[in-house]
């Protein structure tokens, strides 16, 4: 039996439901359900859901649903989440370029565990990483399973500009850039596949609950795709299995 | 359709509607009017409906022209808006004609103006939003503040516009001052803090900083004590988040708030008071005080029916003064004055109702039993 969440006021148009306060998969799950089950029945009044780590927010408009029922709604969802269906597991393949220009830091990196760059390479590309919420920048994954072999802290001084689509390493997180931006992560590879697009419905390629992998590709190979990419014939591989439940 | 040209974009004018919503859970901010009421209010001094797109211009005001005859309304701060170089009044619909100039003389009071034009300035959805993310580049006109040699769209009117002269009573229209005590329910992370962390938090006085912006308004003042350390496993944020990082000071999340933050969020600013934070000026001082959520949700609901206190001229009671500024009285009644005539049209004597003038949405008594009468 699960225990059940906390629901906490953020003010008077959001509630929070907590899972406690660790990184989990299985908490994550939890949180990503509730998400699912509230967006499918598109309850008058309940604005959006915005699913992180272990906790969901739901913004409100309390002038169309008191909190009292929204309280009571929450918790009935939630207890209906456990015995429901596992859904399928997506995992998006996205294709990187490593080291040289694409991953300035790939060396630094190497150095700072006594490996060498095709190792650091081998061992980033050799995970699922699951995508745990988005955040902090439009279409920014946080992402969880990097091996601890390859963990390495931020650089001392951020860079100004990181291009779009830099795959960086921070501590114990790996992620990728959506766009242009400042920032402290090494940087060790680069994907031309754009990540954020408004053009798009939804503007993302993947989305919390989803998988990453890596796929490294060579100079050449990134350089076609970036034309796929630019013309609109691109869409990256997308493996799909029905998981079991745990 | 007509347009507006931008003569002088002013220090930070920006295209903004209440926000983006359904796309935070793809890291897309809100975004949004930073006094989403303000807004609001304009948008129904011209007849649009609450959500279009209107112009978010901050101290400085930009220097504009229209293209076409327009009803336009001004909400929110007082920059000293001049129509054809004549003091223009705020918080009520004027009409301008083609080729009308509209500048800004300095700001009096508050922070941020928001201007509406009957039909809402028509640039495109992104993400099902008119707003600018000046961050991101995304929304509002081509992802930026507005700059001299734009040329924006406006929409084609919904209906028939009433022309000028709709308002909103003298008595109902906020000053903002310098001084601001704002509401906070508190949550989710006040269990993070200690007791003496709490006392300082809603005891003590703050200073608004000059490096505060869009994305939030960070303070001067004494250290808020957290329990064990001001880091957390990252989770939602909302406008009006007070977010207290590892130096001890506060930080209210505005429109432009990253979806997600790390630090702990002592208690969220009421709705109601982040518009009100919005017209605050770096050097004000702030005090927060502690309300239950009940209290919050009847202060969000009073602010809702001020701005049903919005009518046409004569439709209520109100001072025939108040369709003017008190500084500019007799400038208003010069010529090319803009919709003065008509504002006076139909006005009847004032009545015998309340005519303090009541903060808006202070919630006071008298406030209340106003509403009460209705």
């Amino acid at each position: 039996m699960l225990t059940p969440p906390r629901v906490l006021p953020a003010g008077d148009r959001a509630l929070v439901v907590e899972y406690g306060a660790t990184i989990d998969a299985h908490v994550n799950a939890r949180v990503r359900g509730l998400a699912a089950t509230l967006d499918a029945t598109a309850l008058p009044g309940i604005i959006e859901t915005v699913p992180t780590y272990r906790s969901l927010m739901v913004h409100y408009d309390p002038l169309r649903l008191a909190v009292s029922d929204l309280e009571r709604i929450l918790l009935a969802a939630d207890a209906g989440l456990v015995d429901k269906a596992v859904p399928e597991r997506r995992t998006v393949e996205m294709p990187v370029v490593y080291g040289g220009e694409f991953g300035p830091d790939l060396a630094d990196v190497a150095a700072h565990h006594g490996l060498s760059e095709d190792d650091v390479v081998a061992i980033h590309a050799a995970s699922d990483y699951l995508i745990f919420m988005m955040g902090f920048m439009p279409g920014f994954p946080y992402l969880g399973g990097l091996s601890p072999r390859i963990a390495t802290p931020r650089l001392s001084t951020p860079r100004t500009v990181v291009p779009a689509g830099s795959v960086g390493i921070a501590g114990q997180q790996t992620g990728i850039y959506p766009t242009d931006s400042p920032g402290g992560w090494r940087l060790i590879g680069r994907t031309p596949v754009r990540l954020f697009d408004t053009e798009r419905t939804p503007p993302v390629l993947f989305e919390a609950g989803d998988y990453l992998r890596f796929i490294p590709v060579s100079a050449r190979e990134s350089a076609g795709i970036a034309r796929r990419v630019a013309s609109g014939a691109f869409a990256p591989v997308i493996r799909v299995e029905r998981t079991q439940p745990s | 359709m007509t347009w507006i040209d931008v003569l002088d974009g002013g220090m930070l004018t920006t295209v903004q509607d209440l926000g983006r919503v359904g796309a935070q859970k793809y890291g897309v901010p809100e975004s949004g009017a930073m006094d989403g009421l303000a807004l609001r209010a304009a948008n129904r001094l011209v007849g649009n409906p609450d959500n279009a797109a209107c112009l978010e211009m901050t101290l400085t005001g930009p220097e504009l022209r229209f293209g076409g005859p327009v009803v336009i309304a001004m909400t929110g701060a007082d920059l000293g808006a001049l129509v054809n170089g004549r003091p223009v009044a705020r918080w009520q619909a004027v009409s301008a004609a083609a080729d009308t100039v509209l500048t800004f003389a300095g700001v009096r009071d508050g922070m941020r103006a928001y201007l509406a034009v009957n039909g809402g300035i028509d640039v495109p959805l992104v993400l099902g939003s008119r707003s600018t993310f000046t961050r991101s580049a995304l929304g509002g006109f081509e992802g930026r503040m507005i700059r001299a040699g734009d040329r924006m769209p406006v929409g084609v009117a919904p209906g028939p516009p009433w022309g000028s002269g709709r308002l909103l009573p003298r008595r109902a229209v906020p000053v903002y001052g310098h001084v601001h005590s704002l509401r906070v329910v508190m949550g989710p992370q006040d269990d993070a803090f200690t007791d003496e962390g709490i006392r300082t938090f809603l005891a003590e006085t703050y200073t608004l900083s000059t490096q505060s912006d869009r994305i939030g308004c960070r303070f001067s003042g004494p250290r808020i004590a957290h329990r064990a350390g001001a880091d957390i496993v990252s989770d939602g944020t909302t406008l009006g988040s007070v977010q207290v990082t590892g130096d001890g000071l506060p930080i209210v999340l505005m429109a432009d708030r990253g979806t997600t933050g790390g630090y702990t969020k002592i208690a969220t600013v009421t709705s109601v008071d982040a518009s009100r934070l919005a017209q605050a000026m770096p050097g004000d001082r702030i005090t927060f005080v502690r309300i239950g959520l009940d209290e919050a949700h009847a202060l969000l609901g009073r602010a809702h029916a001020w701005l049903e206190e919005i009518r046409q001229p004569g439709a209520g009671g109100e001072d025939p003064a108040a369709i003017y500024d008190e500084d500019s009285g007799a400038a208003l009644a010069a010529e090319g004055y803009l919709g003065l005539a008509s504002a006076l049209e139909g006005r009847q004597a004032p009545s015998s109702g309340p005519t303090t003038d009541l903060i808006a949405f202070d919630g006071t008594q008298a406030h209340d039993d106003e509403h009460d009468e209705r």
